[in-house]
């Protein structure tokens, strides 16, 4: 049987609570993780600076060049993972089995995750938009037109309350090492895999290990992580995100609510957007925040909803080994269940219609002994103000809303993602100007289509450092 | 020669005292007698037929229209067996009806009073109360018996017989503060108290406060702090899991310790107390100089301590109720009148046989492993106490 330990700072502990990872279709034990407790945590973050210390101590190119070889550890390599090594394999095929996202998915995250490690000095030189590395090492430091900037370090660490469902996330904390800030996760019950295999790579490509920390356990764990850590990311739904709303030491990622945005200039040629609209909403199973859960447009809605339903509709469960597998699986009882009823439920206000019915062949709900799936649904609302135009789900799901388009961007609300299909120079503007958008395409860009030169849910360097005044000779004469 | 069992439940007992690394002893006036020969085998025999015996005594007394409480007397109307002639012993409670807690709800609260201590000052002490209408309990001079109790299974050079207290922890409605009071004087000493209301601490984090609760455990600590600092000698200390926790974090911020403080002996319980964490609080908070014994007990029961601590246990914790005032059982989910095997999971149900209160086969919010009897304790235990697994998701547990 695998056992994985506790990490504190780089050093195995074996707790005496272990909690069982399961296959969701076999119900085999694949691993025994080993439980930390809160107090674990507390005690251990009283030492955090010393990760800072510890990496401050490495400069960041090399650090960079380190990401560089882990990246092909991940990918490549058999790393060890608490009693036991597990292979690439080994790794997509564990995580497809607990998360239920089939391995092909998977596989293609990992390469995801290799590919930011791999890229990033470009990554750290478009997110610090070009400052010199040993300004953030030392705190201070002039920049390359010869004015004076600092960036002070807002924590040692970063905290990371990584969920289960959703292994693409994991992107977002691979720069934090090569910025000198040490890393202390807490893995999703069911997707303990890419903390430690990532832990593993980076510590085998010449990170020390004391800047790791990673704690398995419940929610006191988590809750340990968030209040103990000066800076900490958590990822949840809506509920979780407006609990740390106005934190400034929390960033709390939830439900995107992404969206394709037709203009009144595009949207007669909407089938030209068709194959656009159908991955945004299907790719990686709609399980990102980044997946696309509204289409909005002032007219042609219930044409565009049927076309997307006659391409989505028929889309069923495969096993999760086939390579073609387009949906992920619901392992947690009752999840699905509760999805579908709900959706019942929001279908029953007159402006809203389910589409996608009569091109599926059976029901949206589709039971199996260990774990359900939910088959892509489309949705016309023909009332923007209906509950069901501006909702998420974890699976393709999709509205598509009739709005018109000056009323659009107040009513989408916070929206993720919003890929503006427009070439109307004054919506653009608006579009740019609008602040419930994070991250705006504007032009024929698939809202799952990320490029990781750009900041994703606020700037990671932000979070991680402070921009402040720093002067060491009297400022000139004025 | 008079068992453990026999003991306790006598009246010239003054204190059971286990020592570490020693024999169990009970002290009488006068004398010193040891268990170490019994056969364990007779113990658990022995100590049955103590139950068996209080069962009837308690029954007498609550169901005796001369001595026994409104409640109890208006309730055996209604049913079909008559408990003074038909409960002989203990299994016979099972005749009884499921108990209720929603019976504890309300007033008036002197119906649960027998008749035979109308004329004892009485007390009044609430459990649960975050939304609603608390359950209560009336108490006349339980709390100081099981307190006395207790203290029998303190060591005294980790407990230093008139050395002062720490009560943190919560008091308002509940009996715990004048129970640790009790027991600090007791044995000589004075306790000194800081308050926690976990009522409001459960309302804020149900809001989501979690910063306001942060900065109340604070002003807690901050109390403790001051007590601890200000000279009074003071070595024992009653808190929870969490308290501790928070206070110890304290200390070592301050480049101290629990054992710098002066702390000696730590009673902990009233909050869930896992065997990870008691590993943890010995190992990283106390060191080998402080001595921790978990509890397990509320309002109704009194107070279940846990066996003494052995290395090779790995820090697993057993806790035996104060037989016979108390007893635990380790119920079947599906039939509560079926008792689990050993080893095996099932929910807490609770029995209390004092003359103050009788509350038969009460099922509580807990679940844990029907535990073997063992020579200090001859009956069953229950270990790795957690929330019952059906409530523990609707509710917030362990929050101070």
């Amino acid at each position: 049987m695998l056992e994985i330990p506790v990490i504190r700072w780089g050093k195995p502990y074996e707790s005496l609570e272990k909690d069982d990872v399961v296959h969701f279709e076999t119900g085999e034990v694949l691993a025994q993780v080993h439980q930390a407790n809160g107090g674990l945590i507390k005690v251990d973050m009283r030492k955090a600076p010393n990760a800072r210390k510890v990496l401050c101590e490495i400069p960041i190119p090399d650090l960079v060049e380190m990401c560089k070889k882990a990246a092909d550890l991940y990918l490549n390599a058999e790393l060890p993972l608490g009693n036991g090594t597990q292979t690439p394999e080994d790794f997509y095929r564990m995580q497809s089995a607990t998360t239920g996202l089939p391995e092909h998915m998977c596989a293609s995250n990992m390469k995801k995750n290799s590919f930011v490690l791999n890229n990033m000095a470009e990554i750290l030189d478009a997110l610090t938009r070009g400052l010199p590395y040993d300004i953030l090492t030392n705190g201070f430091g002039k920049e390359e037109r010869g004015v004076m900037v600092s960036y002070q370090a807002n924590a040692p660490v970063l905290g990371m309350v990584l969920p289960s469902n959703s292994p693409g996330v994991h992107t977002l904390w691979m720069p934090v090492i090569p910025m000198q800030v040490g890393l202390v996760l807490k893995p999703g019950p069911q997707e303990p895999w890419t903390p430690y295999r990532m832990y593993e790579a980076f510590c085998q490509a010449g990170v020390p290990r004391e800047v790791f920390s990673i704690y398995p356990g419940g929610p006191e764990v988590g809750a340990a992580v968030l209040a103990d850590c000066e800076r900490a990311m958590i990822f949840g739904g809506t509920p979780t995100v407006e609990r740390y709303h106005g934190n400034p030491r929390v960033q709390a990622h939830g439900p995107g609510f992404s969206k394709v945005l037709f203009g009144d200039d595009m949207v007669d040629d909407w089938e030209q957007y068709i194959d656009l609209m159908a991955d945004s909403v299907l790719v990686n199973s709609g399980r990102s925040c980044i997946s696309c859960s509204g289409i909005w447009a002032s007219r042609h809605g219930k044409e565009i909803a049927e076309a997307l339903a006659e391409r989505l509709g028929p889309v069923e469960p495969l096993s999760p080994t086939d390579p073609n597998a387009p949906l992920a699986a619901f392992t947690l009882p009752g999840v699905a269940e509760a999805m579908n009823a709900q959706i019942d439920e929001g279908c029953k206000v007159g402006s809203v219609t389910e589409v996608t019915e009569k091109h599926r062949g059976g029901s949206r709900l589709v039971q199996q002994e260990r774990c359900d799936y939910l088959r892509p649904t489309v949705l016309h609302c023909s009332d923007p103000a209906a509950e069901m135009a501006n909702t998420e789900y974890m699976f393709p799901f999709v509205s598509v809303v009739d709005c018109p388009q000056e009323k659009m961007i107040k009513s989408i609300g916070q929206t993720l993602v919003a890929s503006g299909i427009t070439e109307d120079p004054t919506f653009s503007r608006q579009l740019l100007d609008a602040t419930n958008i994070d991250r705006l395409n504007i032009g024929a860009v698939k809202t799952i289509a990320l490029n990781w030169l750009q900041p994703h849910e606020g700037n990671i360097v932000d979070f991680l450092f402070r921009a402040r005044a720093f002067q060491n000779s009297p400022p000139p004469a004025h | 020669m008079a068992t453990l069992l026999s003991l306790l439940n006598g009246a010239d007992i003054l204190a059971v005292c286990i020592l570490p690394n020693c024999l169990p002893s009970l002290f009488f006036r006068g004398e010193k007698r040891t268990v170490s020969g019994e056969n364990l085998d007779a113990l658990v025999s022995k100590a049955k037929d103590d139950l068996d015996a209080q069962v009837c005594e308690i029954i007498e007394w609550h169901f005796n229209p001369e001595t026994g409480c409104p409640f109890w007397l208006e309730k055996a109307q209604e049913f079909n067996f008559d408990p003074r002639k038909d409960v002989k012993c203990f299994d016979d409670l099972k005749k009884f009806p499921s108990f209720e807690d929603e019976w504890l709800r309300g007033g008036p609260v002197r119906r649960w009073l027998p008749k035979g201590l109308e004329n004892e000052p009485v007390y009044v002490f609430e459990t649960g109360g975050t939304t609603g209408i608390p359950k209560t309990r009336v108490a006349c001079n339980d709390f100081r018996t099981d307190y006395e109790v207790f203290s029998g299974t303190l060591p005294d050079e980790s407990f230093p017989r008139g050395s002062n207290w720490l009560m943190l922890g919560p008091s308002g409605p509940r009996r715990l503060r004048l129970a640790v009071e009790h027991l600090a004087q007791f044995r000589g000493g004075i306790c000194f108290c800081v308050d926690l209301d976990p009522r409001w601490v459960v309302k804020l984090l149900k809001r989501g406060k979690v910063q306001d609760m942060e900065e109340y455990r604070d002003h807690v600590i901050d109390q403790a702090m001051t007590v601890l600092s200000a000279g009074h000698d003071i070595k024992c200390m009653f808190t929870t899991p969490k308290l501790l926790e928070a206070l110890a974090m304290r200390l070592i911020d301050d480049g101290s310790s629990i054992a710098e403080a002066g702390i000696t002996g730590i009673f902990c319980g009233g909050t869930e107390f896992t065997q990870q964490w008691y590993r943890f609080a010995k190992e990283e908070l106390l060191g080998d100089d402080v001595y921790i014994t978990p509890t397990y007990g509320n309002t109704l029961m009194g107070l279940a301590c846990g066996k003494p601590f052995v290395p090779e246990d790995n820090y697993k914790i057993t806790y035996y109720a104060p037989q016979p005032r108390a007893v635990i059982e380790v119920a079947d989910f599906k039939d509560s009148n079926l008792n689990v095997g050993y080893g095996e999971t099932g929910r807490v149900k609770l029995t209390t046989l004092t003359k103050e209160i009788f509350v038969p086969g009460f099922l509580e919010r807990d679940e844990g492993e029907r535990e073997q009897p063992h020579e200090k304790y001859p009956w069953d235990g229950i270990s790795g106490v957690r929330p019952f697994h059906e409530i523990a998701k609707a509710t917030t547990v362990g929050v101070y």
